[in-house]
């Protein structure tokens, strides 16, 4: 007789153990399936090279919810996150701009392009601040149901409008902007400096297949503000031990309080009983019985893999085809020797010491693009570099260093087919090589090891349905009570006791843990489990 | 005006923030570089040196040392070994604190002290009747701390005899790249750690030494704003600022016995009769009235509270000590006196002097907090110190 458990979530992503460990916590019984030998999904740490311990996919924790760290306590179970120091961005001219935690500092670094951008900075920071005051609430609270005369939720979208009221019309003028603008166009009611305007709009696209003055990409940068407003209480940085060691913590605390967590145990399909969910079947045949089951992975996986679509109305098969992926970005890990040398600001120094840009200007990114529309990676792509072992001994031997290279565009839907990407790696590999040489020339004198990541790899190997990773482009028709479809943004799905805890649903991609926290609360008020 | 220490050729070539303060008549690195986060994360993460010269030094030689220092000590110094050292305070014929400091026996008739406030004549006077010389070294010892996960891995390497197996609270004489040194397996951070002593002749030679082979580790120079937020988190008082020595107070209600600072442990009381033991016996006896305690401050509530006046939460970075005010409801039973937030442990931490009554781990009270120039009260709740203690510090 096999046991039977109050949960079953499917995937050992961070917001699978969140949610996890949120359900074992109130007491409930719950088995965690892991599909690969590591834990962590896209929030993972893999030693790929001797000694040398990568975090394969995302690289630095900025919007994990403070919450989640007290609740779960993180720290005690081993999250230690080590700040980002400075922002730098390297210019092929040889010139360089960097911003400290340090404002005078800073204003300094600026107002070597312009004095007026230097001075207008913390009054945008300040907007910014107020602006997420208002999007930082959503964060935290499954998304009230617009369509609903349930009065519990109309109070509650009556009291986001009322916070937004409260923001006063030239803020509320200024959200609507936010809301449709593009970011680099939003950037230019305030900025003149091509080069800062560049490096700002950048948090604007990552992860989505869209350029910097598409429309709609202004308000992604509020989330990066969001990150720096928590950054008061530290949670920016990186992770000790690499990010892996963020999904670990929470694992461990789930543990604590009674999870059980399998890895190498892919789960094959939904097993269902009528239109309901009763458990999950792995691809080795083993059957496991839940009251309520979880899916962790995103939601194309979710609805035509493990539930499949003879299962499935004509209505939801059409919002879950319809719900896009289109990845855009790759990954190159890099094993060194010595600490890289910019050319612009040679030798180590503390400008390493967070993250590092390949942005030099709006004109750069949007040519980036333009690459990625026509079907191809970009040959000189928009990258984010962090070198974690400069704060993190742990990663590396003492004297080597980590690189980690995050690049964009490097569109999952290249124009000789996805398939074809194997084929088209090296030739990726290269180009981000050959951009990092215009800025560190010797860079190629001290690679140990390099690991190509493009998005066909995150698809088949991470699970990441076309290479998009966020499990769904974070655009305005896909988030909040939209996220994943109109009818399912609340954790539910069309298939009873059948349950949505990841990045395809509200609030969203990142190393947030929210959607997981919110699953597991809405999950047991319904009764669920 | 305060002097240079013997490090301070290197220190200030490094220090570029120009940060400095005042300790103990030296001049001290506050921050090497702001923010100084990265000088925390040193002492947490890789490791951190910090000059610690100007905390004052004493050698008591001769054959009654150990017995003296028992007579002077509230714990039993003639119990200590040579090559180990111990932590404690020392009292006023009624029991009341003087200061703390470490006590280190490097012979048998041979042992350092170190104190924050000036204590020599207080030794000397004590020191009637006993074989024993007192003498300050201050001046002329130069000491570094090394604390920090990697503390080991650079200095082990250096060292002949390999310091590799020093035990906490472990001393021993070595060489440091052929530099005569004592070693101390201590620090006031919490963390792996170690106090190395040379003559001032060395100074340079041994930062250097300690320096350059730190660098492929992650070390940081390291200031006293950094440090004070480890010792926050390690749950450590400091004199003069979380209590005060009886020496300098005004009012009888200002001083403060072991028992109510937290190192009642550190007293040992069956044994001859010491400086404060009477006092310290029938206190023990009667419980003390107040405790030093440490405080975990609600983040939930002081989020709330920030956000009714608009505002997203904010906490200093640097660790504060301006008292302030801890209630059980409406009524004021005592005080916290320093506090940080702690970037390791995600918590808004404090230590306090509360009433006994109020002093068990669990006990909810109230904390001022100054929010928008309104004075607020924060949920607070008593936890064990040390608020960080990982297991590398005793490993
Ligand atoms: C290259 C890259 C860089 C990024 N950088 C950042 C960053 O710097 N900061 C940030 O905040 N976010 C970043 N992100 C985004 C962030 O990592 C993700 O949004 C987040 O980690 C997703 O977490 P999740 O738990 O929702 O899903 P996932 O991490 O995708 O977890 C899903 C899990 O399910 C498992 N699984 C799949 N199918 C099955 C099955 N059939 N049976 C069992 N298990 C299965 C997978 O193996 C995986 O472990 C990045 C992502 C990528 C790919």
């Amino acid at each position: 007789m096999a046991k039977r458990y109050d949960a079953i979530i499917v995937g050992g992503g961070h917001n699978g153990l969140v949610c996890a460990a949120y359900l074992a916590r109130a007491g409930r019984k719950v088995l965690v399936l892991e599909k690969r030998r590591v834990l962590g999904g896209a929030a993972v740490t893999e030693e790929i090279y001797p000694g040398f311990r990568f975090s394969v996919l995302s690289y630095v924790v900025s919007l994990l919810r403070p919450q989640i760290i007290r609740d779960l306590e993180l720290p005690k179970y081993g999250l230690e996150i080590l700040p980002l120091d400075a922002s730098f961005l390297p210019l092929p001219d040889g010139r360089s701009l960097t911003r400290w935690g340090d404002w005078e500092r800073t204003r300094r670094e600026i107002s070597k392009f312009s004095a007026r951008d230097a001075e207008v900075l913390p009054e945008f920071g300040k907007l910014m601040v107020h602006m997420s005051r208002f999007v930082k609430p959503l964060l935290d609270m499954a998304p009230p149901d617009p369509t609903s005369f349930d009065p519990r939720e109309l109070a509650r979208l009556g009291k986001l409008g009322k916070s937004f009221t409260e923001l006063g019309p030239d803020l509320q003028r200024l959200k609507y902007k936010m809301l449709t603008m593009s970011a680099a166009d939003f950037l230019d009611m305030w900025f003149e400096s091509d080069e800062l305007k560049g490096v700002m709009s950048v948090s604007g696209i990552i992860g989505t297949f869209l350029g910097v003055r598409s429309p709609g990409t202004a308000y992604v940068l509020l989330h990066h503000y969001m990150g720096e407003i928590d950054g008061v209480f530290r949670s920016w940085g990186f992770s000790k031990g690499g990010t892996g060691g963020v999904s670990l913590a929470i694992a461990r605390s789930a543990e604590a309080a009674g999870a059980e967590i399998r890895t190498d145990a892919p789960v094959a399909k939904v097993l269902l009983g009528g239109d309901a969910a009763e458990g999950v079947v792995l691809e080795n045949g083993d059957e496991f019985r839940a009251k309520a089951v979880v899916s962790a992975v995103d939601p194309r996986r979710t609805f035509f893999g493990l539930v499949g679509k003879e299962h499935l109305d004509d209505e939801t098969i059409t919002a879950i085809g319809n719900y896009t992926y289109r990845g855009s970005s790759g990954k190159v890990n890099l094993a060194l020797d010595a600490v890289p040398d910019f050319t612009c600001r040679p030798g180590t120094g503390p400008h390493l010491y967070g993250d590092i840009a390949i942005a030099p200007n709006v004109r750069y990114l949007e040519k980036a693009y333009d690459e990625a529309k026509e079907g191809d990676f970009s040959s000189r792509p928009y990258m984010n570099i962090v070198i974690p072992s400069l704060s993190d001994p742990t990663v590396a031997p003492p004297g080597k260093h980590v690189m980690s290279i995050f690049v964009q565009y490097a569109p999952y839907h290249i124009k000789e087919g996805p398939e074809q990407w194997p084929l088209r790696k090296d030739a990726f590999g290269e180009a981000v090589l050959s951009t990092l040489e215009e800025y560190c020339p010797k860079i190629r004198d001290s690679i140990l090891h390099m690991q190509v990541i493009t998005p066909w790899e995150m698809e088949q190997e991470y699970g990441l349905t076309e290479g998009n990773i966020f499990h769904g482009e974070l655009s305005l028709e896909q988030l909040f009570f939209l996220r994943p479809t109109a009818k399912m943004a609340r954790y539910r799905t069309p298939v009873r006791h059948l349950w949505m805890c990841a990045s395809g649903t509200h609030p969203g991609g990142g190393i947030m843990g929210a959607s997981g926290m919110l699953a597991a609360r809405e999950l047991m008020k319904a009764g669920g489990v | 005006m305060p002097l240079p220490t013997p490090f301070h050729p290197r220190t200030s070539k490094l220090c570029t923030s120009l940060l400095y303060k005042d300790w103990g008549g030296y001049y001290a690195v506050c921050a090497y570089g702001t923010p100084f986060d990265r000088e925390y994360q040193a002492f947490r993460q890789t490791a951190g040196l910090i000059d610690v010269t100007p905390l004052m030094k004493y050698e008591v030689t001769g054959a009654d040392a150990g017995r003296f220092l028992s007579h002077v000590m509230v714990r039993n110094i003639v119990k200590l070994k040579t090559g180990r050292v111990t932590y404690c305070c020392w009292c006023d014929g009624k029991g009341k604190v003087l200061d703390d400091g470490t006590v280190t026996r490097w012979a048998e008739d041979h042992f350092r002290v170190t104190s924050n406030s000036p204590a020599l004549r207080w030794f000397q006077n004590a020191a009637r009747g006993f074989d024993v010389t007192i003498e300050e070294s201050t001046d002329r010892i130069a000491v570094l701390a090394l604390q920090g996960p990697s503390a080991r891995k650079i200095l082990a390497p250096l060292t002949d005899p390999d310091i590799g197996s020093l035990r906490y609270f472990g001393a021993m004489k070595t060489k440091v790249c052929g530099i005569p040194v004592e070693v101390t397996r201590t620090g006031y951070t919490g963390d792996l750690g170690y106090e190395i002593w040379t003559k001032n002749d060395h100074a340079l030679a041994l930062y250097d030494a300690i320096f350059s082979a730190g660098k492929i580790h992650g070390i940081e120079p390291c200031g006293l704003d950094a440090m004070d937020v480890t010792r926050i988190e390690a749950g450590f008082i400091l004199h003069g600022i979380d209590y005060f020595s009886a020496k300098s107070c005004l009012l009888e209600s200002q001083k403060s016995t072991p028992f109510e600072i937290g190192l009642g442990w550190s007293v040992q009381l069956g044994r001859e009769p010491f400086i404060g033991s009477a006092a310290l016996r029938a206190e023990k006896k009667r419980g003390a009235a107040r405790a030093l305690v440490g405080l975990e401050i609600d983040w939930d509530d002081l989020e709330r509270l920030f956000d009714e006046e608009g505002l997203p939460p904010s906490v200093p970075c640097h660790g504060w000590r301006d008292p302030i005010p801890v209630y059980s409801g409406d009524v004021q039973v005592g005080r916290a006196t320093s506090g940080v937030w702690s970037p390791i442990l995600k918590k808004n931490l404090a230590l306090a002097t509360v009433e006994s009554a109020f002093a068990a781990t669990g006990t909810p009270l109230l904390i001022e907090q100054t929010i928008e120039f309104a004075r607020r009260k924060v949920r607070a709740v008593v936890v064990k110190k040390p608020f960080f203690d990982p297991e590398r510090k005793r490993s």
